[in-house]
């Protein structure tokens, strides 16, 4: 009896120890996550516009003005390689996720981590295209969004088409040129 | 027997301390990665016939981009771009583009994989294919 007991005690040991090791060390990224994909074609027409106008300079204070009229900060910028970078911290509280937080609470099951804050950043680069007399912008969104627990929930690119449609109409008219699609 | 726990225990924890390298020093110089300094750098650095630093750059950013990574920071004077790539998990990549030679430019990538450094091959050979597409010019090996 003595001896089971002992030896169970031993393989939990060896069971614990293991699992701190691999998850410890554990290392993995996805196989794919430097290649380009089918869907990187996609996303490169949905995230870009075409402007006739050979004044990157003025492009790109213009496209800061409209991440400032989204209510962006600018972070970090470089005119010289046509960069502009911003973020802003938002609220993330979505209707459906309260909504089950409350059905979950009133089956007993406790307070269940909903989404409460996000940031959102906002990355957008200019650059001569190959057709003579225009430059190409190209803007992406990403995310990271924080629950009540103050744990991290999502960490993702933002892929809405009208997001990134919406911005370029802003564009459009702070340039007073309409950007067109590759 | 209970010894033999004892010991056994104790060896496990060494190895989980050891083993994932939570010293101050290790994890600041990367000291416990298992690869040389030598190692590292010739996987993740490439050379290209070229002499154009600024046009280099601006298509290591569209290349960044194309792989769905937002630019976190670029400059033109250091050479070199930064960007992060989210995706249910972050690689978070700095690339820098400085002159070799007359006739060449070098390009050095290193990426984390959330809080881990990418000590593979793969994914720096799958970035600079991309680059080299993009570049049309072949990135070749050094050293």
């Amino acid at each position: 009896m003595l001896i089971i007991r002992q030896s169970s005690k031993l393989a939990v040991i060896v069971v614990l120890g293991l699992s701190a090791i691999l998850s410890g060390c554990a290392s993995g990224i996805p196989k794919d996550a430097l290649t380009l994909k089918k869907d990187s074609f996609e996303s490169r027409l949905l995230q870009t516009r075409k402007y006739q106008t050979l004044d990157e300079k003025n492009l790109l204070s213009a496209s800061a003005a409209v991440l400032q009229d989204l209510g962006f900060n600018l972070d970090e910028s470089e005119t010289a390689l046509g960069v502009v970078v911003g973020s802003k911290t938002r609220d993330a509280t979505d209707g459906g996720q309260v909504a089950a937080a409350v059905f979950v609470a009133l089956l007993g099951g406790g307070n269940m981590a909903i989404d409460e804050r996000q940031m959102i950043r906002a990355s957008l680069v200019t650059r001569p295209s190959k057709d003579e007399g225009s430059s190409i912008v190209r803007v992406t969104f990403q995310r990271v969004v924080w629950n009540t627990q103050k744990v991290v929930s999502r960490i993702e690119a933002i892929n809405e088409a009208e997001i990134y449609q919406d911005f370029f109409s802003r564009l459009d008219k702070a340039v007073f040129l309409e950007g067109q699609k590759l | 027997m209970k010894k033999f726990i004892t010991i056994l225990t104790a060896s496990i924890l060494t190895l989980t301390l050891v083993g994932c390298g939570t010293n101050v020093r290790d994890q600041v110089l990367d000291a416990n990665t298992g690869k040389g300094q030598v190692q590292t750098r010739s996987m993740q650095t490439r050379a290209f016939d070229t002499t154009d630093q600024e046009a280099t750059l601006r298509t290591v950013i569209a290349t960044l981009q194309d792989l769905s990574f937002v630019i976190d920071k670029a400059d033109l004077d250091l050479g070199s771009v930064s960007g992060t790539k989210l995706d249910g998990y972050a690689v978070r990549m700095t690339v820098s583009v400085r002159p070799r030679n007359q006739s060449q430019l070098i390009v050095r990538a290193n990426a984390t994989y959330n809080d881990e450094p990418i000590l593979e091959p793969k994914p720096y050979q799958d970035f600079y294919n991309a680059l080299s597409k993009a570049l049309f010019l072949d990135a070749q090996a050094v050293e």
